[in-house]
């Protein structure tokens, strides 16, 4: 009785949340289902008719997709290329005994909690303006003509300031997984003579491999959507050579006000994410059983 | 010889250590100085240090315009609002997954996660134009329940692995001596949970204040938070060094000191417990 009572109460107390996040995920993706299959511009309203696939040809076929493809896939991986390269050193000497590690600790945090708007504009000007930036003064004492990063390497750029946005993230995760690895084992290994190169390969590197798996999955679903960044530094631009996926699906909904594209577009955005967020998931799921 | 070599190891990696510290920290501090700075010497090159003329005039001036209390008491509402929400839905869920599993609570774990991992941009056009047809945009309503949603999956993973951690022993001996499953809540499970409640509270306070797709694109003045407020130093008029310092410096300062104190249960928030 009491059983049957509690199981009642206990899925009661889960259908708001279940019921919240299908409504959540059913809805707007199925109105943006619906959506690419339209004639459908806001500029032009009334007009709105079924075209079938037409969209997807015209996005998939758009040349502003392919560039766009090509950026988004050089920017996660540049990123997570260099959050992971740096961020395991990075994350070896944090281990290390360091005097006043809290205090370090903060400082390599902190970019993490600074809102995404307030880092790129920071680092567009302060940093990387290029006259009154600070590298451009840093170029001129080593009498080397500053870089206009934002015309001369523009994805570069915004490469730049999305890495250092994340590399706390990847080094933190690192960190906590190395305080977690058995001293014994290192120790042993020490011991034996093993040099501390084998060590890091023999022990810590295949210790932090699953660390390092999930630091890349979650990474590269954020990634793949990073919007802020460009919306504040370059708008997309010069021509298309920092938009991204996310960035064109934005500027031909809310700019071109071309729905039915735009839709498209988001739909091929869900597919690419979830190719990423199926390992994701399963490596979470393996987890949960253990 | 030992002793001495260990001596050395902790000079060299802390040399190390707060040299890599301060390079990552440098771009928040250089920020902070600008703030101080008057807008003259922000831009100037060589660039001062510490040597220049200290002013809080810049704060004084954002401080005038009313409009930065405005959308800071924006960023509160739905920062706020929405993890608050988020917590009433997901406290019920989490609980009743964590003390209650069937054999599918596994499953639905992982379908909220992957809830979370829809791109945002793949349903921005349907939002937009619900919001269009509802009055939603730019309104405050919207933004906390379009956060809340976007959250709610990390809140509900977050608050079943603190729940799951709870002994069940507990729990039982509570029914033994008769608590109705009302009082097995208020006064066992709660005092137990709340650390739990309190990281998950400050880790998505962090995620919505910080949020940056929605809050720009379905916000303009009205229900303008700090991001897009800060936003909007970006066009060419707004080249105010100084003053962009002040305000992003006044911005981020909250959440920093929140940051610092949660980032323990940074890493079990956003790796949805993969790494431990």
């Amino acid at each position: 009785m009491a059983t049957r009572q509690t199981q009642f109460l206990a899925r009661s107390l889960l259908t708001p949340a279940v019921g919240l996040l299908f409504v959540w995920m059913i809805v707007p993706l199925a109105l943006t289902l619906y959506f690419s299959t339209l004639h459908y511009s806001l500029l032009d309203p009334g007009s709105e008719a079924f075209i079938g696939l037409e969209n997807f040809r015209y996005f998939l076929t758009d040349p502003a997709f392919l560039a766009s493809l090509q950026n988004t896939l050089v920017l996660v991986g540049s990123v997570l290329a260099l959050t992971i390269l740096l961020g395991i050193p990075l994350a070896l000497l944090l281990d290390q005994p360091v005097i006043g590690r809290n205090f370090v600790r903060l400082m390599v945090i902190a970019p993490f909690f600074v809102m995404p708007t307030v880092s790129a504009l920071v680092w567009k000007n302060l940093l990387m303006h290029p006259v009154s930036g600070l590298f451009a003064w840093l170029a001129s004492l080593f009498h080397l003509t500053p870089i206009d990063w934002f015309n001369d390497v523009p994805l570069f750029a915004v490469i730049l300031i999305v890495a250092w946005q994340w590399l706390p993230f990847a080094t933190l995760i690192l960190l906590t997984a190395l305080q977690s690895l058995d001293e014994e084992q290192k120790e042993a290994a020490e011991m034996d003579g093993a040099s501390a190169v084998s060590t890091f390969i023999y022990i810590t590197l295949p210790h932090l491999a699953r660390p390092i798996t999930v630091v890349i999955l979650i990474e590269t679903i954020f990634l793949l959507t990073v919007f802020a960044e460009i919306y504040v530094t370059t708008g997309g631009g010069p021509g298309l050579s920092t938009t991204n996926i996310a960035f064109l699906i934005y500027s031909q909904a809310l700019i071109q006000f071309d729905v039915g594209s735009a839709s498209a577009g988001g739909l091929v955005a869900v597919v690419i994410a979830n190719i990423v967020a199926f390992f994701l998931v399963r490596i979470v799921g393996r987890n949960l059983e253990a | 010889m030992a002793r001495m070599a260990t001596r050395r190891r902790v000079v060299i990696s802390t040399i190390g250590a707060w040299f890599f510290g301060f390079l990552i920290f440098f771009p928040i501090l250089w920020m902070v100085l600008a703030s101080f700075k008057t807008e003259l010497e922000a831009f100037a090159i060589p660039p001062s240090f510490l040597f220049f003329q200290w002013t809080t005039e810049n704060y004084a001036t954002v401080q005038e315009r009313s409009d930065y209390f405005h959308h800071a008491m924006n960023s509160i509402i739905i920062a706020g609002g929405s993890t608050l929400i988020a917590l009433l839905i997901a406290i019920p869920a989490a609980w009743s997954m964590a003390f209650s599993p069937t054999k599918r609570t596994k499953d639905i774990l992982l379908w909220m996660l992957s809830t979370k991992m829809m791109p945002p941009v793949g349903v921005l056009v349907p939002i937009y134009l619900i919001f269009k047809t509802f009055g939603l945009l730019d309104s405050r309503v919207g933004l906390v329940f379009i956060l809340c949603l976007g959250n709610l999956p990390i809140v509900i993973w977050m608050l079943f692995t603190y729940f799951k951690e709870i002994p069940r022993d507990i729990l039982e001996a509570a029914r033994m001596d008769g608590a109705t499953i009302g009082r097995e809540l208020v006064y066992v499970l709660t005092p137990m949970a709340i650390p739990g409640l309190a990281s998950t509270l400050l880790l998505n306070l962090i995620l919505a204040w910080n949020e940056a797709f929605w809050t720009l694109n379905l916000s303009t003045s009205n229900a303008a938070p700090l991001t897009t407020f800060i936003a909007s130093y970006s066009s060419p008029e707004g080249l105010f060094w100084a003053k962009l310092s002040a305000a992003s410096t006044l911005a981020i300062a909250p959440i920093l000191v929140l940051g610092w104190f949660s980032q323990k249960q940074l890493v079990r928030g956003l790796t949805f417990g993969a790494v431990k």
